[in-house]
């Protein structure tokens, strides 16, 4: 069979992050191709330009032979391009029929032809196997067949190419075991399914040939999945050089600072518990959507707690807002800078200033001159790069924005805990590795200091601790001494563990 | 041309428009640039210009108040039967307080506490308390009895009015609280980013409480003073006052989105729309047109506003 769809020498770059650089592959008609890599190695933004919501800076897609020229989602859907995101694109208070109909409803004068609106559906859904009313508003469905109720949307607008961004990450194994067996039918009518996953047995039993990303660059790509083992994989999404911009340097490690004891929340139903020692840098691995975050807001107090408890130095505080934990020394420094971390519309100064002017603001009234050379001072320290103190943040590079939210807590009084929830998202390598130092020096001083990160080689070079997670649990706690890429990867992937006695030979055949 | 530009869409635009629009009116418009014109310019707009500078704190930190002209009405209600009843001004003006701050309180209470959108709220709230004051007073107009109550509205200091001293007051009290306080920086930094706010240690709902039980407390004011004005606690007085107020603040480039807001922006909104109805009337235009006038002046500060967005480049 002949390449359906092509890419080639695909680049795509952000400022200060090339995120596909001369990325070609080619699947074929009737396939199911896998792509993995870890977070941020490129797969989102290949799925991005797939789509249609982004355009490549260079390279081109061919669909069928053809160069495709689209310019917006809309494009691409004309040209049979489909993606299925994780957040599902359905109007909950539209029926079946109705959503898939959604922008082109049968009928005449805007009077809409009711049976034909459910009978096509139900036609459609008879012939790829979905067991699901169409008159049923989608409101009532469950993630699953909201899932099946997208990709029948997909094959009612004709769709040649259907991506698949991770989707099983909510689905139960009983409703994944369905959805394979769709794309089990998909295939053998001979649409070429793109299927995103970081779980290896779902690559294993769905797909016929793998593209690896890493580093926004191919790292692998095998055209026959039988010819691959999962060592390999591993191998291949790890494979990089680790180079010297992570400084690390070894620290004392002192008492026990934080104890987080059996904590629990709505969005982290296994209780958590761990300890950080005073200057200890410990970091937390996972994958998006492992409960890392989760786990660093149940600590400040941002959401509300189910049980658990949080002891700093001894003494139990507990906090249930981020006043109180403020007041008892734990600071969070946000994973989602934009919308939890800065205070658009307001100055350097003010950002700095928010929460520590509190200590010299007599009856509430501010102190302007204190909070100048609080902010120049930190200007300085933390060497944010801007023109005055007045900038609003937003003009700020995020490199300079992390730095004015460091500066808010540094200059907090008695700050013993500082979580830092993905310290260099978006970050240049330059302000990375200042923002590395400036955690160190803080270790040095007695801090207790969690790293939330994404990023493997980021973990793994600064902090003296990883504890790794994976779907809301803790799956493996590892002393630097002991930190290898590999098994701190295999942790962090679900099901690969036991995953292990599953033969590739289960790939499907047609 | 480009400097005009920046002069107009500039930081201080719609203080150079107000200064341009006012001196022509002022040199065209007979008897507009009199002491008793004047005088009387700064009485209409007593009620929206104290209102409104509570309603500033409100739309900074991205919330809404639709209940104050009920809550003007009521309080004025109240402080003329506790004052009648009691035959002392001192307790209708307490009295007055305490419902005014009541209702702002509970306004407060059921946004921040309950997570009820702010809208949906007042909008029950402006209801309730309406009818209150109908029930109090049967719907009817409750004259004052005591002369001394008049005297609030009628007395003057160095020839000018009691309630324009008090609206001074309120806008120089209230631009130090928005400027030059902890509780005024929280307020716009919760507008800017409510979830910002709140992880970087700001108590957002007790500071949304705050701000609405002190907007109650500003409407009593405000109400006493013009029942005091109109002789009678009127159950139907100060209709639609929350539309004119909120329209004065975002003239006065008081963002609805939150975060931004300056006092003398509002003060300046606040006498755009005196200014627009006296003229209107010193020309004696109908009434029924002033509403379009009002309206178009509305939907122009706004398209300024947004232009000057644009120019700043604050739009991401």
């Amino acid at each position: 069979m002949q390449d359906f769809l092509d890419f080639k020498a695909i680049s795509k770059g952000y400022p200060g992050v090339q995120a596909l650089a001369d990325v070609s592959f080619s699947v074929k008609k009737g396939a199911v191709h896998g792509l993995m890599g870890e977070n941020g190695a490129g797969k989102s933004t290949l799925i991005r330009v797939l789509s249609g919501d982004q355009s490549a800076d260079t390279g081109e897609i061919r669909i069928d032979g053809h160069l495709q020229h689209y310019r917006s989602v809309r494009d691409a859907f004309e040209a049979g391009v489909i993606v299925i995101h994780q957040e599902l694109q359905l109007v909950p208070e539209l029926t079946v029929a109705e959503n898939l109909w959604l922008g082109r409803f049968p009928g005449k004068a805007g009077v809409i032809d009711r049976t034909r609106l459910v009978g096509v559906v139900k036609e459609k859904l008879a012939d790829i196997g979905i067991d699901i009313d169409p008159t049923v508003k989608v409101a009532a469905l469950s993630i699953g067949e909201r899932q099946m109720v997208e990709i029948a949307k997909a094959v009612m607008a004709d769709a040649r190419v259907i991506a698949l961004d991770e989707p099983t990450s909510s689905l139960s194994s009983r409703e994944s075991e369905i959805l394979f067996t769709l794309i089990d039918r998909l295939r053998a009518q001979g649409k070429v399914i793109l299927y995103v996953s970081h779980r290896l047995d779902e690559i294993f039993r769905l797909c016929d040939s793998l593209t690896v990303l890493r580093d926004g660059k191919l790292a692998a790509h095998h055209p026959e999945i039988a010819k691959v083992t999962r060592d390999q994989i591993i191998a291949e999404m790890v494979g990089r050089e680790i180079s010297n911009i992570w400084g690390f340097r070894p620290r004392e490690r002192g008492a026990i600072r934080l104890e987080v004891k059996d904590l629990s929340g709505r969005k982290l139903r296994t209780p958590i518990s761990f300890n950080v020692r005073q200057g200890e840098i410990l970091g937390f691995f996972g994958l998006i959507g492992a409960g890392r975050s989760e786990m660093a807001r149940l600590v400040y107090g941002a959401d509300s707690r189910a049980q658990g408890t949080v002891t700093v130095d001894g003494a139990t505080v507990t906090p249930d807002s981020p006043p109180q934990s403020i007041r008892s020394g734990i600071v969070l420094c946000p994973e989602d800078r934009k919308f939890d971390g800065i205070v658009q519309g307001r100055n350097i100064e003010e950002n700095m200033a928010i929460s520590s002017r509190r200590h010299f603001s007599p009856f509430g009234l501010l102190q302007p001159k204190k909070e100048a050379e609080l902010a120049e001072r930190f200007i300085a320290k933390l060497r944010v790069r801007t023109p005055s103190r007045k900038q609003d943040i937003i003009n700020l590079s995020g490199g300079n924005q992390q730095k004015v939210i460091l500066g808010r807590w540094l200059s907090e009084q008695g700050v013993k805990v500082l979580i830092i929830d993905e310290p260099t998202r978006g970050i240049d390598v330059g302000a990375k590795s200042e923002i590395y130092e400036i955690l160190y020096e803080l270790a040095g001083q007695g801090m207790a200091i969690i790293v939330i990160s994404s990023e493997l080689p980021e973990v793994m070079g600064i902090t003296d601790r990883i504890m790794v997670m994976c779907e809301g649990r803790v799956a493996a706690d590892i002393e630097r001494a002991d930190f290898d890429e590999r098994r701190i990867l295999a942790a962090a992937l679900p099901d690969v563990s036991n995953a292990s006695e599953l033969p590739n030979q289960q790939v499907q055949s047609r | 041309m480009t400097s005009l530009k920046k002069l107009l869409l500039g930081e201080q635009g719609l203080v150079v428009i107000f200064a341009v629009a006012f001196a022509i009116v002022a040199l065209t418009v007979p008897n507009f640039l009199t002491e008793r014109n004047m005088l009387g310019l700064l009485q209409s707009v007593v009620t929206i210009g104290i209102v409104a500078c509570t309603m500033m704190f409100c739309l900074a930190s991205r919330d809404f108040d639709l209940s104050v002209g009920s809550t003007v009405a009521f309080s004025g209600m109240v402080a003329v039967m506790a004052s009648n009843a009691s035959g002392s001004i001192l307790i209708g003006l307490i009295a007055a307080l305490i419902c005014g701050g009541g209702v702002g309180l509970v306004n407060g209470v059921v946004i921040a506490r309950f997570r009820i959108n702010a809208l949906i709220t007042t909008l029950a709230t402006m209801q309730i308390v309406r009818g209150l004051a109908l029930i109090a007073s049967d719907g009817r107009a409750v004259g004052i009895n005591d002369p001394g109550f008049y005297q609030l509205a009628l007395s003057k200091f160095l020839g000018i009015p009691t309630p324009i001293w008090v609206m001074i007051a309120f806008f120089i009290v209230f631009g130090f609280i928005l400027n030059r306080t902890v509780f005024g920086k929280n307020t716009l930094a919760i507008g800017g980013n409510p979830e910002a706010s709140r992880l970087a240690g700001v108590n957002v709902s007790n500071m949304r409480v705050w701000i609405f039980a002190l907007q109650g407390l500003v409407c009593a004011v405000a109400g006493v003073l013009l029942a005091s004005r109109i002789t009678s606690g009127q159950p139907n007085a100060a209709t639609g006052l929350e539309l004119s107020v909120i329209s004065a603040c975002v003239l006065g480039g008081v963002s609805l989105a939150g975060g931004r807001a300056a006092m003398t922006g509002v003060i300046v909104g606040v006498l755009i729309m005196g200014i627009a109805e006296n003229v209107m009337n010193l020309l004696n235009i109908q009434a029924f047109y002033q509403y379009v006038v009002r309206g178009l002046i509305l939907l122009l500060a706004v398209l300024l506003d947004n232009l000057r967005s644009a120019a700043a480049g604050r739009r991401t």
